[in-house]
């Protein structure tokens, strides 16, 4: 980053601080509309689930395939995708069991998508790596075990 | 205001394939400075692309996604000319909208 954007950037941040700090605005009233918070806090796969709107546990599933290294070396960088081959997928996240927040990332498939979505994710530390796929009401998913040698969540 | 998405979408047969590389600090808010003091949290939260006004891949994400931001989808139909519209909006209300043409 140049250092110049750096230093607008977190003057912008500074500015919004000092807003939040004398109660013009709450701390995160900025979160972007139809950003699900609460599924984004959830701390495991089985409260994601539930948060995403899982009345049931989810099934794990062989038409669903997740692509995730086995040992990653750097876990600030970790390639996942995942492809449904089940029809009228509408939905894939990306959970990570051990980080601070389980959910990293949700993917809403119009019709007409492929449900096959590759992303980068952080992982703290080595974890399972759930991909979860919403089919029709009912939710799939595929895991896989990811051994990280350098965490991505800390300094 | 950060730097331009890179967009490559290429039509092969009757799929578009897109990836997306977004420029952009996705700070998790786990990270601590040199004073010991959290960074706070400063990530995208939405995504989304357009081919010809409709919508091909929407997200949303959490601070697990990485610095710099890589997405890869495909979608069915788009030919070379057509084009594809990325915008996201962070936890700071920022925005960025970039497009590209199919190639």
């Amino acid at each position: 980053m140049e250092r110049r954007e750096f230093l607008t950037s977190s003057s912008g941040a500074t500015a919004l601080a000092l807003a939040a700090a004398s109660g013009l605005v709450p701390a995160y009233a900025q979160n972007a509309p139809g950003w699900n918070k609460v599924a984004f806090d959830s701390k495991s796969f089985a409260e994601a689930a539930k948060a995403l709107g899982a009345t049931s546990a989810p099934v794990e599933s062989k038409e669903l395939v997740l692509q995730a290294p086995e040992i990653a070396e750097n876990g600030s960088v970790v390639r996942v995708g995942a492809q449904s081959s089940m029809a009228n997928t509408t939905q894939i996240a990306f959970v990570v069991e051990k980080n601070p927040s389980a959910l990293a990332a949700l993917f809403d498939i119009p019709s007409g998508t492929d449900a096959n979505v590759s992303t980068n994710i952080k992982m703290g530390q080595s974890s399972n790596v759930y991909a979860l796929a919403k089919v029709g009401d009912k939710y799939f998913y595929a895991v896989k075990e990811v051994k990280v040698t350098l965490g991505g969540c800390g300094g | 205001m950060s730097d331009p998405m890179r967009i490559r979408a290429q039509a092969q047969g009757d799929k578009t394939t897109v990836r997306v590389l977004v420029s952009h600090e996705m700070e998790s808010g786990q990270r601590k400075d040199a004073a010991g003091k959290t960074v706070p949290a400063w990530f995208i939260q939405t995504i989304n692309a357009t081919w010809n006004g409709k919508t091909v891949m929407s997200a949303q994400w959490g601070t697990a996604v990485s610095k710099n931001p890589f997405v890869q989808f495909s979608f069915k139909g788009g030919k070379a000319g057509d084009k594809i519209v990325v915008s996201w909006v962070d936890n700071h209300g920022d925005k960025r909208s970039d497009e590209a043409v199919i190639a």
